[in-house]
């Protein structure tokens, strides 16, 4: 079982937590991973993304292939569609709603979500909104990721987890807060198996 | 062993700690930084007293390690691949006298130049110094090159080059790590002098050795364990062999997932092993090169004239001469089809980085914007840092950026060639690491220039790691000669706006090297001090 990931989104808005969120799930499910991240120079507010494998056998290449994701998680929409030639004929985008606009030019929504309406699987809500009504207004990205929870491969358990591992520095608070994050993200998509 | 989760980075920081490290001398360069600020953050580090404050630039941060492993010790100097430039007066003559603790030296290569102003190959700094150059092809890879390179180093007497990618350095997996060792003692030999002390005649006996040494260095690659040699029991192409070094060798593995069809030689330490590649030559009759950066070794194997063996690669058009590698490429390259089942939409917007919102750089910029166009012909040399982003819109302030401390020389000498006003805009790490020299020669011409030292108390690019120059800058321009009267400074802040133009126009009016240091802290590093408190 092999699930390759792009996790998309601008620099700042915390794709590399959920990352580790899940690379600290795959490792204590005794699963082969390789994460490819961008630090750097587009971390102030370009465009940023992660190439991320999972496997129950070892990984080769640190980047995925073209027409290979299985699933591309990203918290900003015009950020998912940036990496559609990486996506599987039958692969998922789970995405933020939300447009994060620092650039002059940014698409109309509208012709964003024309664009949306041709990719047959996809998952589009407001993790900010859902953060916020849980009290968690910086916990959007682990909404996301409550809601690609299902098409990860690795367990709801899991992520719960690696959630636990990643933020238990930070205190039980926040903790507790990230996990009401994760679940909310799962309820609001069908099918999310919880246990 | 436990497995851990690792950057490239942080598996080479921690083998370095296992393998009894004693001290890391660096600058901050991406994507080299996370192996330090690993080393920095690591209590196993402190508790060790493993010295790894950041240096004021790569040359200084080199010869601090060789003056470490002179005295015995294992040690470690870390650097992006154009930071070899700077360090690469020590990095010759280090491979001249050689070593006496064990020195591993990392250059960090940008192929495809993510955060960076070129592609150099740095594996090519290793072949002009003659010694032994490591390429990992992975995480593990690369912590067991560290773990075992020590040693090697210290058998051999020489320092070892580890060159990795930024999708090395920036790629994480599991690693499993291996005991620790016990630091080395202070030792240095007696007669090191006539290693150490380069005159002529030591340094004319000391090249011989060099030469004669490399020998040694071939043996140890063709029979490191890092380089190994892939025969398919049935061979369905046999004509083709295939070279793959360093990271490349995983996107071959990505097209072959059943295993390699053809021979494969991989190489993750050089010199490049004779012995394997005449095996491999000898059972085909073409080869192709997949290499990261510049075709280092397919020039090697090909020869000047391309006569002799049939070689394909970056050279021959079979890859593109530039750019990073990626398993399509090499997919490709292979003739295999690459198939795609969407495309990017056409409304998807480039989004470039840009200056924070509440950086100083930007008031600095929109003021300086402001009075260089009351002139005709202005120019603005800047440099290495989040400032050079001052070239993007909406400020489109620059006109130049070309390597650490230009911007101040560059000024210089267009000043000297009749440019008014000449501006220079320069960080405060940037200035301390390569700027200073500059400006003592615009004092000691009498330049006509203005140089803005934009003073933000950290190396922001890179994340935000303590500057050399923090709390320095006054005394330093002060001591290098800098008239006082015209070394100001202002807290760059809107309303401070009419200050600093007015302050900025006076000192382009004023016939002489003036320096004005708008100082105002980091929004990064001030926000995590925020958090952490």
């Amino acid at each position: 079982m092999k699930t390759d990931i792009i996790l998309a989104g601008v620099g700042g808005q915390g794709i590399l937590s959920i990352a580790a969120v899940i690379g600290e799930a795959a490792l204590q499910n005794n699963l082969f991973m390789k994460q490819a991240e961008v630090h750097g120079m587009s971390q102030r507010g370009g465009d940023v993304q992660s190439h991320l494998r999972i496997s129950d056998k070892p990984v080769a290449s640190d980047l995925i292939p073209l027409g290979n994701v299985d699933i591309i998680i990203s918290l900003e929409p015009m950020e998912a569609l940036r990496y559609l030639h990486y996506l599987k004929k039958d692969g998922w985008v789970v995405t933020n709603s939300k447009p994060f606009e620092n650039i002059p030019h940014y698409p109309e929504y509208g012709k964003l979500m024309e664009e949306f309406d041709k990719i047959p699987h996809k998952i589009i809500l407001d993790v900010e909104q859902i953060a916020k009504d849980l009290g968690a207004p910086r916990s959007g990205n682990v909404v996301l990721l409550g809601a690609a929870a299902r098409y990860l491969n690795i367990g709801f358990p899991g992520l719960e987890n690696g959630i636990r591992s990643i933020f238990g520095r930070k205190g039980d608070e926040i903790v507790e807060m990230n996990l009401n994050a994760l679940r909310a993200g799962a309820e609001k998509t069908e099918g999310n198996d919880l246990s | 062993m436990k497995k851990l989760l690792f950057l490239g980075d942080e598996a080479i920081a921690q083998a370095a700690i296992d393998a009894g490290l004693s001290g890391v001398y660096s600058y901050p360069g991406t994507p080299s930084t996370e192996i330090t600020e690993y080393i920095q953050s690591s209590r196993r580090a402190k508790e060790r007293n493993i010295f790894s404050r950041w240096c004021s630039n790569e040359k200084t941060a080199l010869e601090a390690a060789l003056g470490m492993s002179y005295a015995g010790k294992r040690t470690l100097s870390c650097m992006k691949h154009v930071g070899l430039n700077v360090a690469a007066d020590a990095f010759m003559n280090i491979a001249i006298s050689g070593i006496n603790g064990g020195m591993i030296i990392v250059t960090a290569d940008d192929p495809s130049m993510h955060s960076s102003q070129n592609e150099q190959d740095n594996r090519l700094y290793g072949r002009f110094a003659m010694i032994p150059v490591f390429e990992p092809s992975n995480q593990q890879e690369a912590y067991d090159m560290v773990y075992e390179g020590y040693a090697l180093s210290e058998k051999l007497g020489y320092p070892i080059l580890l060159r990795i990618t930024t999708r090395m350095a920036h790629s994480r997996a599991g690693v499993v790590t291996r005991e620790l060792t016990d630091q080395n003692p202070v030792a240095i030999p007696e007669g090191s002098e006539s290693r150490f002390v380069l005159l002529p005649a030591n340094a004319r006996k000391q090249f011989g050795v060099l030469l004669e040494k490399q020998e040694d260095f071939l043996k140890a690659s063709e029979q490191s364990k890092f380089n190994q040699l892939f025969i398919p029991a049935k061979p369905s192409t046999a004509k083709l062999g295939i070279v793959a070094c360093g990271i490349a060798f995983n996107y071959l593995q990505e097209n072959y997932p059943d295993g390699f069809e053809n021979p494969v030689l991989k190489i993750s330490q050089y010199p490049v092993p004779k012995k394997q590649l005449q095996e491999l030559v000898g059972q085909c009759e073409e080869i192709l090169v997949l290499e990261d950066g510049f075709p280092v070794v397919e020039e090697q194997l090909k020869g000047y004239l391309g006569i002799g063996l049939n070689v394909h690669g970056r050279l021959d058009g079979t890859l593109s001469r530039d750019g990073e590698l990626t398993p399509d490429k090499v997919r490709k390259a292979l003739g295999m089809e690459v198939t795609t089942y969407y495309e990017t939409p056409a409304v998807v917007e480039s989004r470039p980085p840009a200056l924070c919102a509440g950086c100083g750089h930007r008031d600095v910029y929109q003021a300086l914007n402001e009075v260089a166009r009351e002139y005709a012909n202005a120019k603005i040399f800047s440099d290495i840092g989040c400032y050079t982003l001052g070239a993007l819109p909406p400020f489109r302030a620059i006109n130049t950026c070309i390597d650490m401390g230009a911007s101040i020389t560059m000024a210089r000498g267009a000043s000297e060639a009749g440019v008014f006003p000449a501006i220079a805009v320069i960080g405060d790490s940037t200035f301390t690491h390569s700027g200073m020299t500059g400006l003592l020669d615009c004092v000691n011409s009498g330049a006509n220039v203005l140089v803005i030292i934009s003073d933000n108390e950290t190396t922001g690019m890179t994340g935000g790691q303590d500057s050399a120059a923090t709390g320095r800058i006054h005394a330093i321009c002060k001591g290098i000669g800098v008239d006082p009267e015209h070394l100001r400074e202002i807290v760059p802040l809107k309303k401070n706006y009419e200050e600093m133009k007015q302050m900025i126009r006076e000192e382009i009016e004023y016939q002489g090297v003036s320096v004005i240091v708008p100082c105002r802290e980091c929004i990064q590093t001030l926000a995590r001090k925020k958090r952490t408190k």
